[in-house]
């Protein structure tokens, strides 16, 4: 299928604690499309956590088979990764991980400068990718200047500032309220209508709700696959 | 990523951590600083020795034959130095053997010196140098007249009782008075003043303006040399050649008229400015020699310290490391910017030695009457030594952050 980004197979991930094996993942395969809507559901330890990282290439998998926009990732070696994780992926996380005493300007700047950007060119597409989350006015802002909300909008904002092919999104809704939370599907929402292919994990059904395809996760296998009534696409 | 961001990230990175980045420095800081305040001294001071020391006190292709040494080079015996005593002293015949023969173009003049109390109207100025020569010794110090003259081939064969004095007696004696004409007592004896010396300053605090200068064939001269005595021959040349030959030819003439064997050592003394500096060329030798030393033992303690702080600064910040992974940092980009980071700081620490090292070295120009000169390639050689100081401070730290695996990064705190 030529609009697959993403394509994973019998991907596993294992952990050695001492002298235990740990299976986070033990076999998950995956197929999505170019501006899928995905959420991944699941209970506590069931690999979610596990299976974005490899995605998001922050990890490399124990066997398996990754495929995004058709090069094999999981052959991949270090400054090729960090490559893919430049350009390819936008990631947003649960606790924010916005660099404290950078403002969020700086912040959002921060992938532009490893793909070697210019400082003009990357103000430009910072102060761009702001807007585009309705930030403009806080740029000059650090994270402790800002509210949960706000913040995890610049972790969006310096997500999509290289106009990744893929938006990663561990719960990102972990440390928000629930008023916040519906602002920030919103926003989801938008960058969908945009385009933007999205994974998120999630534990509550009501922000899975917002998603068009639903991925449960169970000890670290796919339980079930399958589309939101009502959000077909 | 380029140089010159990494440079930025680090001076940031410096500056919201100032006091950890203070402290880390000051190893650093303290071997450049050495450097640069003893390089600038023991500079000003070579300058300073070179061409105003042994030049005035000797004067420049200038030597002296002598009974024995007047500069104490040091390491002297006991024996040595009653052996010195022993020796024959430079008599008048000695000096005109010698003046007579010299085959080159000289300047001479025979001279004998000791300090005297000189008296005008019940005022007595003490210790001043009372110096018996002849009127070429002007020329051969450089002497200007500002008032009055020298004493004449006249004066000098008739033993007239006249002085040409310095400009610390004038005040002393006179007090804003003309002292030209007026009539001084030395020894007892009426002299009159025909002349004064120009102005000469100080020399380590010391005036070089304290003394007068009569015709060796004065009557004074028993106040300061036995009859028939001098204390040296001086002779002055055009270039160093001409000095250096009518040195060696004054030694042989020396030789041949007290008839030493060839085994024989000399038993006199040609002194030359190179002895005025030879104690202080063992103080700069000395300094120059332990100079790196200090500054050695200081940059690697700076470095060691700085190291230290690095890979604190590496386990405080594993958290940004990963994200930074996440965002897309390869290794080489983490390994740069810690040691960018590490040299940065380092440099800094190197210009504020840089800065300090230029404090010390003009306070002991301020603090002592000795001058201090800046040797521009000392500053190259301290920023140099604080780059890579820090450079090689931060490999260690770097590559243990560009090691962290980014997930578990993420996960710190
Ligand atoms: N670094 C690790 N070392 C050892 N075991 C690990 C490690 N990371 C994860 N695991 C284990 O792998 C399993 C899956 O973890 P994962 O974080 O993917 O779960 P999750 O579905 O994200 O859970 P949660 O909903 O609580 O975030 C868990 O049993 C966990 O203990
Ligand atoms: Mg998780």
């Amino acid at each position: 299928m030529a609009d697959l980004v993403i394509s994973v197979r019998n991907l596993t991930r294992e952990y050695l604690m001492g002298s235990e094996v740990v299976y986070a993942l033990r076999g998950a395969s995956l197929d999505i499309r170019r501006n899928e809507y995905l959420a991944v559901m699941g209970p506590s330890g069931s690999g979610k956590s596990t299976l974005m990282n490899l995605i998001g290439c922050l990890d490399t998998p124990t066997s398996g088979e990754y495929w995004l926009s058709g090069q094999e990732v999981s052959r991949m070696g270090d400054d090729a990764l960090a490559r893919v994780r430049n350009r390819e992926i936008g990631f947003v996380f649960q606790t924010f991980n916005l660099l404290p005493r950078a403002t969020a300007l700086h912040n959002v700047e921060l992938p532009l400068v490893y793909s070697g950007v210019n400082s003009k060119e990357r103000h430009q597409r910072a102060m761009d990718a702001l807007d585009r989350v309705g930030l403009g006015d806080r740029v000059g802002h650090r994270p402790n200047e800002l509210s949960g909300g706000q913040r995890q909008r610049v972790a969006i904002a310096r997500a999509l500032v290289n106009r990744p092919a893929l938006l990663l999104a561990d719960e990102p809704t972990g440390n928000l309220d629930s008023s916040t939370s519906d602002e920030l599907m919103q926003v989801f929402h938008q960058l969908h209508d945009e385009g933007q292919t999205i994974i998120m994990v999630t534990h509550e059904p009501s922000i899975a709700a917002h998603a068009h395809r639903v991925v449960v996760l169970k000890d670290g296998r796919v339980e079930s696959d399958r589309l939101n009534q009502g959000k077909a696409a | 990523m380029p140089m010159f961001e990494a440079i930025r990230m680090a001076l940031r990175s410096i500056w919201t951590q100032k006091l950890k980045s203070v402290f880390s420095l000051i190893g650093v800081l303290i071997g450049v600083m050495f450097l640069i305040a003893v390089v600038s001294v023991v500079q000003g001071m070579n300058a300073y020795m070179e061409d105003q020391v042994a030049n005035r006190l000797i004067g420049v292709n200038t030597f002296q034959l002598r009974q024995r040494p007047s500069f104490s080079t040091g390491n002297i015996t006991r024996e040595e130095w009653l052996s010195w005593r022993r020796r024959p002293r430079v008599t008048y015949a000695d000096a005109e053997y010698v003046e007579e023969r010299l085959e080159h173009p000289v300047l001479t003049a025979k001279y004998c010196m000791d300090r005297v109390d000189i008296g005008y109207h019940g005022k007595v100025a003490k210790d001043i140098d009372l110096i018996g020569t002849e009127a070429e010794y002007f020329r051969i110090r450089n002497y200007d007249v500002a008032s009055g003259r020298v004493f004449t081939a006249q004066e000098l064969r008739a033993a007239a009782p006249v002085l040409v004095i310095g400009d610390l007696l004038a005040e002393r004696l006179f007090e804003g008075q003309d002292p030209l004409g007026k009539t001084v007592t030395v020894g007892g004896l009426p002299y009159r003043i025909i002349g004064i010396v120009q102005k000469q300053g100080t020399m380590f605090g010391i005036s070089l303006d304290k003394f007068a200068i009569m015709p060796f064939t004065a009557h004074g001269r028993r106040l300061i040399c036995p009859i028939n005595v001098l204390d040296e021959l001086i002779v002055k040349s055009a270039d160093v050649s001409t000095m250096m030959a009518s040195l060696q030819q004054t030694e042989a003439l020396m030789r041949g008229r007290r008839g030493l064997k060839p085994q024989e050592a000399n038993n006199f003394h040609l002194q030359t400015a190179e002895e005025a500096l030879a104690g202080w060329n063992k103080i700069s030798g000395f300094l120059m020699t332990f100079l790196p030393v200090i500054v050695v033992i200081s940059l690697v303690v700076g470095g060691m310290v700085i190291m230290n702080i690095m890979l604190m600064s590496v386990a405080e910040r594993t958290r940004e490391i990963g994200i930074r992974k996440a965002l897309g940092a390869r290794r080489r980009d983490i390994l740069m910017q810690f040691i960018v980071e590490s040299a940065t700081l380092s440099t800094v620490g190197a210009m504020a030695g840089i800065l300090l090292g230029f404090g010390l070295a003009f306070a002991f120009e301020a603090l002592t009457p000795m001058p201090a000169a800046v040797a521009p390639w000392s500053i190259g050689v301290g920023v140099t030594l604080g780059i890579v100081v820090g450079m090689a401070a931060g490999v260690y730290p770097a590559h243990r952050a560009s090691k962290l695996d980014p997930i578990e990064a993420l996960r710190a705190d």
